[in-house]
């Protein structure tokens, strides 16, 4: 089956098995291989991707059903030498340690911000209705969903912290 | 993976006409394409329902609300009228899954996601809910997760759902389309079935019947909302116990509790023996432990989860207590606010 995406900007067809994940079309048919693959199973958040905006797992989804999406992925932000803020702050601020979570973190940080900037509550937050200020404790929980095997888990928090003080 | 058809739905008729024995319908993914990669649930044919319409908004419904099959956990949680009217719902689901997840998982997927008990997703274990009459590992096994209420000699596995515990307590009720194109509405009691001799039959709906929409009744004005939910780390995993609670006081007397419980049982559990004991008292500790020993009295705890009945018993007295001023509200307790 043919399945059109439009992927960081650029109209994309992969032609795939009705089984294919996103992140395997990702992955495996186009190239894009900046989108890891951890538990393949939406417990780690390795394969975070931006689906028309919003983060999600692309292994727990058929590429089938991303037939006309916008897809982002880690290679649609920035590429060496050309750093988006996040990315930057990820470097600056050692956000990683053998960098596989990474992109995940990255790109489930860039939604998160998001989320966050459009009055979003979390688990964490005191009032559902109020404004509610990122803290510390809501980058944890609402970061919750990227597992780091390196435990880099403080500065991948500074790093997310300081891209949210620079953007605002 | 095994192979399957895939089918992209253009109508609702035309999504039921499609349902049978071996086809399931796919809305989030988020369960069945993890539970189809172990090879747990192999259907022949999946049904995308996503692209049908009107399935993906909230709209006003008499004084309720009308919430799509389709709409996304993270767009119900976030919605304006629910954290204000309706705030253990926004809470209880935060407190499910991540972000990524919540903003896949759709309102109808995650009434009918399915139980995290390890054997049923191992399929090398004995497990009646998987093939029916195969046995129960879980049984012999590691029983921590498992249920303590409405289990059966065939199935002690639990509801994972948080979204439908807080559903639960504010007496939701699920729109459910047959194929013949009428509908029924049921209460979320009665769409989930306890195991019994048949735990692979978990709902009451034919395998050709979709869930169109949950439908909130009025809210209530000056109610206490909370849900507290007890789990291994402090975020991104299944409940070991939950609670959600919906209590209005009046002149000083509890005049209304909803209470529903999570992670205990096959499905959103409640006890109405717990919520007679506590309206028309006022609020007070040695009555919350009165109710709350009534609540775990007829448990039947597996070997290794025991520990859940004095858990619960105090997530219970926790939730009274922030309800009804015993205690200063902590995040996940919240005050309704009036409708406009
Ligand atoms: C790592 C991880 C952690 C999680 N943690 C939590 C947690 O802490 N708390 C929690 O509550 N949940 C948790 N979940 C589960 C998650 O909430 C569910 O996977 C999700 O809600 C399912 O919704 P879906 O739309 O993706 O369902 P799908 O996977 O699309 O469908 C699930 C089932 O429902 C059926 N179905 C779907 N929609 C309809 C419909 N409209 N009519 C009829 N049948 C339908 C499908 O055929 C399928 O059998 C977690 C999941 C993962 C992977
Ligand atoms: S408890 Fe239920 S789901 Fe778990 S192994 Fe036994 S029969 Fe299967
Ligand atoms: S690879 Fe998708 S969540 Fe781990
Ligand atoms: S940096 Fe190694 S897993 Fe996160």
């Amino acid at each position: 089956m043919k399945t059109d995406l439009t992927v960081n900007g650029e109209a994309r067809q992969v032609e795939h098995e009705s089984r294919t994940t996103l992140l395997d079309a990702l992955r495996d048919h186009l190239d894009l291989t900046g989108t890891k693959k951890g538990c393949d199973h939406g417990q780690c958040g390795a394969c975070t991707v931006l689906v028309n905006g919003r983060r999600v797992n692309s292994c727990l989804s058929l590429a089938a059903m991303h037939d006309g999406d916008e897809i982002t992925t880690i290679e649609g932000l920035g590429e060496p030498g050309a750093l988006n803020t996040l990315q930057e702050a990820f470097v600056n601020k050692d956000g990683y340690q053998c960098g596989y979570c990474t992109p995940g973190q990255i790109m489930s940080a860039t939604a998160m911000l998001e989320e966050a900037r459009d009055g979003a509550p979390s688990h964490v937050s005191e009032t559902l209705t109020g404004s509610v200020p990122l803290t510390d404790a809501e980058i944890a929980e609402r970061m919750s969903g990227n597992l780091c095997r390196c435990s880099a888990y403080p500065f991948i928090r500074e790093a997310i912290a300081m891209s949210a003080e620079k953007k605002s | 993976m095994k192979e399957f058809t895939y089918a992209r739905a253009e109508t609702l008729d035309d999504a039921a006409g499609q349902l049978d024995e071996t086809a399931r319908v796919i809305a989030g993914g988020t369960n069945l394409l993890d539970l189809m990669k172990l090879q747990v649930m192999a259907p022949e044919k999946v049904v995308d329902i996503t692209r049908l319409p009107d399935l993906s908004e909230i709209s006003a419904e008499g004084e309720g609300l009308r919430i799509g099959a389709l709409v996304t956990n993270s767009q119900l949680a976030e919605d304006h009228r629910v954290r204000s009217l309706y705030p253990v719902l926004s809470r209880a689901i935060l407190a499910g899954a991540s972000g990524q997840i919540r903003n896949k998982a759709t309102t109808g997927g995650n009434l009918l996601q399915r139980t995290r008990c390890p054997y049923f997703y191992d399929p090398a274990m004995a497990c009646n809910k998987r093939d029916p009459g195969a046995g129960c590992a879980a049984k012999e096994g590691v029983g921590r997760m498992l249920a303590v209420f409405g289990v059966s000699d065939d199935c002690l596995a639990a509801h994972p759902s948080d979204m439908a515990v807080g559903l639960r307590a504010l007496d939701a009720e699920v729109e459910v389309r047959s194929p013949d194109s009428s509908t029924r509405r049921l209460k979320l009691d009665e769409l989930y079935r306890l195991p019994g001799d048949r735990p692979d039959l978990e709902t009451t709906l034919a395998v050709d019947e979709i869930i169109t929409a949950v439908v909130l009744p009025a809210p209530e004005k000056g109610a206490v909302q909370a849900y507290r939910k007890v789990r291994d780390r402090a975020s991104y995993a299944f409940a070991l116990v939950s609670v959600a609670g919906n209590v209005t006081l009046t002149d000083g007397k509890i005049a209304r509790a909803k209470l529903a419980y999570g992670g205990v049982a096959p499905k959103p559990w409640t006890n109405a023996k717990v919520e007679e004991m506590l309206v028309g008292q006022a609020p007070d500790e040695a009555l919350f432990r009165k109710a709350a020993e009534a609540l775990t009295a007829d448990a039947t705890p597996h070997s290794d989860n025991a520990f859940k009945l004095p858990m619960l018993r105090r997530t219970l007295i926790a939730v009274l207590r922030e309800a009804t001023g015993l205690a200063d509200a902590s995040p996940g307790t919240d005050k309704t606010k009036d409708a406009a």
